[in-house]
């Protein structure tokens, strides 16, 4: 079993909702990601969701652009995101850890180095939002490495799709809440419900909800039918400014600590 | 040029995934899957549909203008002294570019799939204008997305598209220019997939876009293969075209591919020179990657993180090029070369005083690279460049640069 398996195995025998806060990689200060991830562990995230900056994140809304932005700026990289994973692994074996990003910082590392070095760091798996299941291919020697392949579903996603996707997702499927890009603001937790009834048609695979969640009501009103949620923007425009570790972490957890409680309140 | 492409028939591809070899594809967020299956399906519905073909040329030949003459620049060739130099005066279309082919095009495809709204994406505003211009014509409402330093740069072409009932979007994220502009647009796409129809102006992006674009555009060639038998009782030894995004050289280009004698040259803008890295070469100082959907040549880091190019000429300025070509490139079959900021204004001030013709900047990358080629050729031989566009939106800019008050 992978930590992510194992992760979910946990919440689902404990009747919890899963937890994933979503921060870019290197921001809002890289030397202190690492504190950063370990804190967000401390303030109840199940699983860290890293994301790998890129210059033209198309899927992105304009607060994780900004994010990466600031990030490239300050030179950070694949390399110095997969030597953070390693040092956060040292303190912490169980917590999974997904990176998110754009194909072409992989495609021009390499397929087969990334995987060799991402499994090596301790990365559980991958999430590449430019690579759809029919362009997929590529990304067989991440999945041959052991790094499991998350992949996304959209409220646009066609349901003959639904099959061969639900088969080749491993460890989560991530159910994208509406259609648009990340952070944007017009969810509807009903509509949300209906999709991911049809979507476990598909899959036994745990689901988990992402984009436009803010805050505790919104993870709530999910907490219901779905086995995750995911928090990335509204948590990165919290983080964004704090410069100490001691600040990040305290913004983390102030920022989480509600969202934990509304998610594990019945 | 290699063996291989002797024996490749150009018109097979994309294949279905839209696929030029290693190049192309559909590289996107889940969420477009569904409306580039829609697009597709739709779009491959009209190409078979003689209906919409007859309408398509009808709109070109009444609307558009076409067909666009081929022009023997005899003055300028007698004072470059080698080959004969002959243009493809795509700037003679309506809207002054060949831009237009490719939306009024798209438009016909828009209406047929009902969208009531279209977005676009500009960087020199050729395309802008020209999506302005078919939304108006057939009443769609029109958001069209320019970097926040191209539309200082282009400032007369915000003017038009506004007064074609156009809404100009300025983008201020990345390098503000048209690379982040596509990326802003498919981000409008993606909110707004069900009532929305984005056009792209090159023939990049997902699959259907790099086949749909160069369609629209190929008639560019077609015209070109026919007018040289008449006028001339044969085909050009060389054809040369300015490659941006690459959708004007693949039109001229792609009626000729499987003539094994015509040689293709594009000339990509070189900026301040190769050397220097400040330049927006993707096929001659690029390397294969991942950009707005599709695989092909882009600029980038060793983290794989898009490079901000540079050009003098807007059009021009992107880090990425059409699949098409970088196939083309890998074969053999088209060469691509660079032409710097220089060169392409020395090109476009002795293309005014030899012949009074007024080509865009990004037109120019051309005129230079066709002056160079018939330079390498003996006098009977023939070199047809395209010329894309016209420079009346480029006044400011060389005025600009050579500290003439306007």
């Amino acid at each position: 079993m992978s930590r992510i398996d194992d992760r979910f195995a946990v919440l689902a025998a404990a009747s919890r909702t899963g937890l994933i806060p979503f921060v870019t990689a290197g921001d809002p200060v890289p030397e202190h990601t690492v504190a950063l991830m370990h804190a967000l562990v401390d303030a109840g995230a199940d699983l860290v969701e890293l994301g790998v900056p890129f210059s033209d994140p198309m899927a992105d809304g304009a607060v994780i652009q900004h994010a990466s932005e600031r990030a490239i700026a300050k030179g950070v990289g694949l390399g110095q995101v997969l030597g953070w994973v390693e040092e956060f692994r040292r303190r912490d074996a169980a917590t999974p850890v997904v990176l998110m990003g754009y194909l072409n910082p992989l495609e021009i590392h390499g397929y087969a180095r990334f995987a060799r070095e991402a499994v090596a760091a301790g990365v559980d798996g991958v999430l590449v939002v430019d690579c759809p299941l029919e362009e997929a291919a590529v990304l067989q020697p991440l999945r041959a490495a052991g790094l499991q392949q998350i992949l996304l579903a959209a409220p646009t996603t066609a349901a003959a799709r639904l099959g061969p996707l639900g088969k080749a997702v491993e460890g989560f499927l991530y159910y994208v809440s509406v259609a648009g890009t990340t952070g944007n603001r017009h969810m509807s937790a009903d509509d949300v419900a209906v999709h991911v009834a049809q979507l476990r048609q598909y899959t036994d695979k745990p689901v988990a909800v992402g984009f436009g969640i803010r805050d505790a009501a919104g993870a709530k009103a999910l907490a219901r039918f779905a086995n995750a949620v995911v928090i990335g923007s509204a948590l990165v425009d919290a983080l964004d400014g704090a410069t100490t570790a001691a600040a990040i972490a305290a913004r983390a957890r102030e920022f989480l600590a509600p969202i934990r409680t509304a998610l594990d309140t019945p | 040029m290699s063996d291989m492409s002797t024996t490749v028939d150009f018109n097979a591809y994309p294949d279905s995934h839209g696929r030029f070899g290693a190049y192309g594809g559909s590289y996107v967020a889940e969420t477009l899957m569904a409306p580039l299956a829609e697009l597709t399906e739709a779009y491959l519905r009209c190409r078979q549909d003689p209906a919409f073909i007859a309408e398509l040329d009808r709109d070109l030949k009444h609307y558009v203008g076409r067909p666009s003459p081929i022009y023997h620049a005899e003055r300028l060739s007698r004072h470059v002294g080698g080959a004969q130099i002959l243009f493809k005066r795509e700037d003679l279309n309506h809207t002054g570019a060949h831009k237009i082919n490719n939306t009024v095009g798209q438009a016909l495809v828009a209406r047929r799939m009902g969208k009531p709204r279209i977005i676009a994406e500009t960087g020199a505003g050729q395309h802008g204008v020209a999506s302005a211009t078919v939304a108006a014509r057939l009443g769609l409402k029109c958001a069209v997305y320019m970097g926040e330093v191209d539309i200082e740069r282009q400032k007369m072409n915000v003017y038009r598209m506004k007064l074609l009932g156009a809404e100009v979007i300025p983008v201020c994220s990345g390098s503000r220019t048209l690379k982040d502009a596509l990326n802003e647009a498919l981000r409008d796409w993606v909110t707004n997939v069900a009532d929305t129809f984005y056009m792209i102006g090159t023939v990049a992006g997902p699959h259907p876009y790099p086949l749909m674009v160069r369609d629209f555009n190929a008639v560019v060639g077609r015209e070109a293969r026919a007018q040289m038998l008449e006028q001339f009782g044969r085909l050009p030894d060389v054809l040369t075209a300015c490659v941006g995004g690459g959708s004007n050289a693949i039109g001229l280009f792609h009626a000729f591919l499987n003539d094994a004698g015509v040689r293709m040259v594009g000339a990509e803008a070189a900026g301040e020179g190769l050397a220097t890295g400040h330049h927006a070469a993707s096929l001659a100082a690029g390397r294969p990657g991942i950009l707005h959907g599709n695989r092909t040549y882009v600029l980038c880091d060793d983290d794989g993180q898009i490079t901000e190019t540079h050009s003098v000429s807007a059009g021009l300025d992107y880090p990425g090029v059409g699949p098409e070509h970088a196939f083309l490139k890998d074969l053999g079959r088209a060469e691509y070369v660079g032409v710097t900021d220089e060169e392409a204004l020395a090109a476009f001030h002795l293309l005014c005083r030899q012949e009074g013709i007024l080509a865009a900047l990004e037109s120019s990358h051309a005129v230079a690279q066709a002056i160079r080629l018939a330079r390498q050729y003996p006098r009977d031989a023939l070199v047809l460049c395209n010329l894309s566009g016209r420079g009346d939106k480029d006044v400011h800019t060389i005025a600009a640069r050579e500290q003439v008050a306007v």
